[in-house]
């Protein structure tokens, strides 16, 4: 059975229609009637991709590759617009639209005072759109163009509240960031086409095989593999888009958009675009160990070193950030031990659990009136128990607690890790082990700081000012702690989206590791050449969800949790003096931290002090000095020096201007003479 | 017997005279003028002398021609030094030198 062409045009459309509904006639569908159309669209793509997941899985049906419409045609190149849609696409299509449709519904409470509501759900329905064209692609001109439609919107949403400076500064540096990865995965597009001759997956990937023994010479001595190049320049795009060091710096950053875009974006879809691609080009993958070896270490580094970062970060959006970018370093590593299927399951278990902590987050800036440091909560359980509990469920299937999904894909990776034989896989395994116990320490001194303890904030009970009036933009003037009413649970448009993610955080990896795993549920989406596949040896001592859980009490990863979570509660319940006796004692490390590596401070330096001394230099030495000053105004005082000294013979006196031709003529006539008694003399 | 020697000799010293003329004259441009006349009559003289003495005639037709030329440069000459003085109260050639760069 097939699956119908209709039903995947109207998942990829139905929110294409909503964001052009809600963005140009917002104004007269108004607020209700611009949110009812939108999330309309997105629940309608959400059912139908369930219903294409069912299908995929249960149905018997086969997978759909083909394409629909020609989008231009180059000589013998053709740019197709086509869908493929297997079951590691429907398995996106559901994370993207359920977290998609989740988002929208709580944007109704997170943006409900903003004046660009209209716009943001014209924008996340934009989004939506774009990353279903990216993961229903069937070939990579396709992929392009959703890999920047969602780049576009991820700039549009950071510099939403477009009037803060620091906005403004996130959403730039976002795309700037994302323009050198891109420019990585342009060139990775073009070397597809130039070796395999076509952009088309099915057809790139038959011939994949063909990569072996190609080369691309690079000087007379100096010749490349051509997989290698390929896969390293494709991976170079995936580490901008999926934030890897060293183009990780955008991400924290981005923080600086609304909360409901740094669930939905930045942590739960689009930043795993690039871990679906590679997952995508498997077959190319394949081809070279050293690509993927380069894989490893990056994601491994990023695994580490980020999270390492969370522990000192005091915004909570930015702690989530930073354990965004080391789980996003996780799937990385299982990529890099070729892992497809594990880097993806972690995908998918992270999306909800991240997307639980984000909005989680977004639900406590609420209640705390758009204070997002730490350091002024406290105690917040006993106001809004909803989200405690459910953010106490993401952050158990963070830190990987057995039975929660997120254990299920994170051990498995970092079991995989131990197993594999590529190079770099020792310091890999160490920073993934290392990762786990950063992991706890930055979840649980973000709960306790934000949930237990002492109360950090005072209630004034001052309405004299109106404290309803001051909302998002302008929260920078009021004093930090400071609350005109006491926190209060959010309304249930905030909180059913948290319960609904929930659910599948804790549960998911039970039901579907398995198959996931263990299972070859992918099929043929995802390639393994035999020698790689560490998940076969897994499977070999496989017996079960409960088994594996079990087994995972006893495991090394375990403890480092248990440990991570002994020494927060000790810390941030018991003694919160030891931070500041840590900080003063550890003060180089804790400087290193807080700075972040000075990976900011040197970009800032090199990339953007230094491209505008080059353009300075550009404009002083290039414009003004050559063209303007030598070429332009240089002929012109050229002219003027000469005529000035030319001047200084019009005497103006006839007799001199006599005797100049008198002058003249006697040469004349005495260069004839010459001459004609030269050519006499012959 | 005057040979045509003598008669080149005369043109040319005649042309000298006006040369220095020109040079010499810093105060006049009615001496001016002459001597530029002259060194036309100096040149006329070449003309005749040559003319009479290849037998051709045309040399002499020319200094008719000259001759005409220099009356009608003479009188316009004369016509712009009267206006010069007009506006300048002065002949003093020293004195013309709004030409200077």
């Amino acid at each position: 059975m097939q699956l119908s062409t209709s039903i995947l045009l109207t998942i990829a459309l139905a929110p294409l229609v909503g964001c052009v509904l809600a963005g140009f006639l917002g104004k007269f569908l108004g607020r209700a009637g611009s949110h009812s159309v939108t999330i309309l669209g997105v629940a309608v793509s959400c059912a139908l991709s369930f219903y294409v997941l069912y299908q995929l899985t249960l149905g018997g049906a086969t997978e759909y590759n083909q394409n629909i419409y020609t989008w231009f045609q180059i000589g013998p190149f053709n740019a197709s617009v086509g869908f493929m849609v297997d079951r590691l696409t429907a398995m996106m299509l559901v994370v993207v639209s359920f977290v998609s449709l989740l988002v929208h519904v709580y944007t109704i409470g997170y943006m409900a005072d903003d004046d660009g509501y209209t716009r943001f759900f014209s924008y996340i329905s934009l989004f939506t759109f774009s990353m279903f064209m990216l993961v229903m692609s069937n070939n990579f001109m396709q992929l392009f163009f959703g890999w920047e439609a969602v780049g576009l919107v991820s700039y549009l949403l950071i510099g939403f509240w477009y009037k803060r400076p620091t906005a403004i500064f996130a959403n730039l540096k976002a795309f700037l960031v994302n323009r050198v990865g891109d420019f990585g995965f342009v060139l990775g597009i073009a070397a597809v086409l130039y070796f395999l001759g076509t952009l088309d997956y099915a057809t790139a990937f038959n011939g994949a095989s063909g990569l072996a023994g190609q080369h691309l010479q690079i000087t007379a001595n100096t010749q490349w593999d051509a997989a290698t190049v390929i896969c390293i320049l494709l991976f170079v795009g995936a580490m901008g888009k999926s934030a890897q060091v060293p183009l990780h710096v955008w991400l924290p950053d981005s923080m600086e958009g609304p909360t409901p875009i740094s669930a939905l974006i930045h942590a739960a879809t689009m930043v795993t675009a690039g871990i679906f691609m590679v997952a995508r080009m498997s077959p190319l993958f394949e081809m070279s160990s050293t690509a993927l070896s380069f894989v490893l270490v990056i994601g491994a580094t990023t695994a580490l070193f980020t999270g390492l970062i969370g522990i000192v970060q005091n915004d909570i959006k930015r702690v989530i950030a930073y354990s965004t970018l080391s789980q996003l370093g996780y799937m990385t590593v299982a990529l890099g031990v070729s892992m497809y299927s594990g880097a993806v399951f972690h995908l998918m278990t992270h999306a909800f659990f991240k997307a639980l902590l984000f909005l989680g987050a977004g639900s406590v800036i609420i209640a705390m009136h758009h204070e997002q440091d730490m350091r002024y909560m406290g105690g917040l359980r006993k106001y809004m128990p909803i989200t405690w509990i459910t953010m106490w469920a993401g952050s158990i299937a963070l830190v990987a607690v057995p039975f929660t999904s997120g254990f299920y894909s994170k051990d498995a990776i970092i079991e995989a890790v131990g197993e594999s034989h590529r190079w770099g896989a020792h310091y890999a395994y160490f920073c993934v082990m290392a990762g786990v116990l950063v992991t706890g320490l930055y979840t649980f001194r973000q709960m306790y700081l934000t949930f237990h303890g002492k109360e950090r904030f005072t209630v004034v009970a001052n309405h004299g000012h109106g404290h309803h009036v001051e909302h998002m933009d302008d929260h920078g003037h009021h004093e930090q702690g400071v609350m005109h009413e006491l926190p209060k649970e959010s309304p249930w448009v905030v909180t059913v989206p948290l319960v609904l993610l929930a659910i599948p955080s804790l549960l998911v990896g039970y039901v579907t590791v398995g198959p996931m795993l263990f299972g070859n549920w992918f099929g043929n989406a995802i390639h393994v050449e035999e020698a790689n596949n560490v998940l076969a040896e897994m499977g070999q001592h496989f017996h079960g969800a409960m088994a594996m859980a079990l087994h995972g009490f006893t495991q090394l990863p375990f403890l480092l949790v248990l440990t991570a979570f002994a020494i927060s509660t000790y810390i941030y319940l018991f003694n919160p003096a030891v931070t500041d006796k840590l900080k003063s004692a550890l003060r180089p490390f804790y400087q290193m931290l807080n700075h972040k590596y000075w990976f900011d401070a040197v970009y800032y330096v090199v990339f953007a002090r230094g491209g505008v001394a080059l353009g300075r230099g550009f404009w002083k030495a290039g414009d003004t000095a050559v063209i303007d000053d030598a070429m332009v105004n240089g002929s012109v005082s050229l002219v003027h020096r000469v005529a000035a000294t030319m001047r200084r013979l019009q005497s103006g006196y006839l007799y001199h201007y006599a005797f100049a031709m008198i002058l003249g003529l006697i040469l004349l006539l005495g260069g004839y003479w010459l001459v004609g008694s030269g050519l006499a003399g012959h | 017997m005057i040979s045509l020697a003598h008669y080149i000799v005369l043109g040319a010293v005649l042309f000298c005279i006006a040369v220095a003329g020109l040079f010499i004259n810093r105060k006049n441009v009615i001496v001016l003028l002459m001597s530029l006349e002259l060194m036309l009559l100096a040149v006329n003289m070449n003309f005749v002398a040559f003319s009479r003495f290849l037998g051709d005639v045309s040399g002499q037709v020319f200094v008719f021609f000259i001759l005409t030329v220099a009356a009608a440069e003479a009188a316009i000459g004369l016509a712009i030094l009267v206006l010069l003085f007009r506006t300048r109260s002065t002949i003093n050639i020293a004195d013309i030198d709004s030409m200077k760069g």
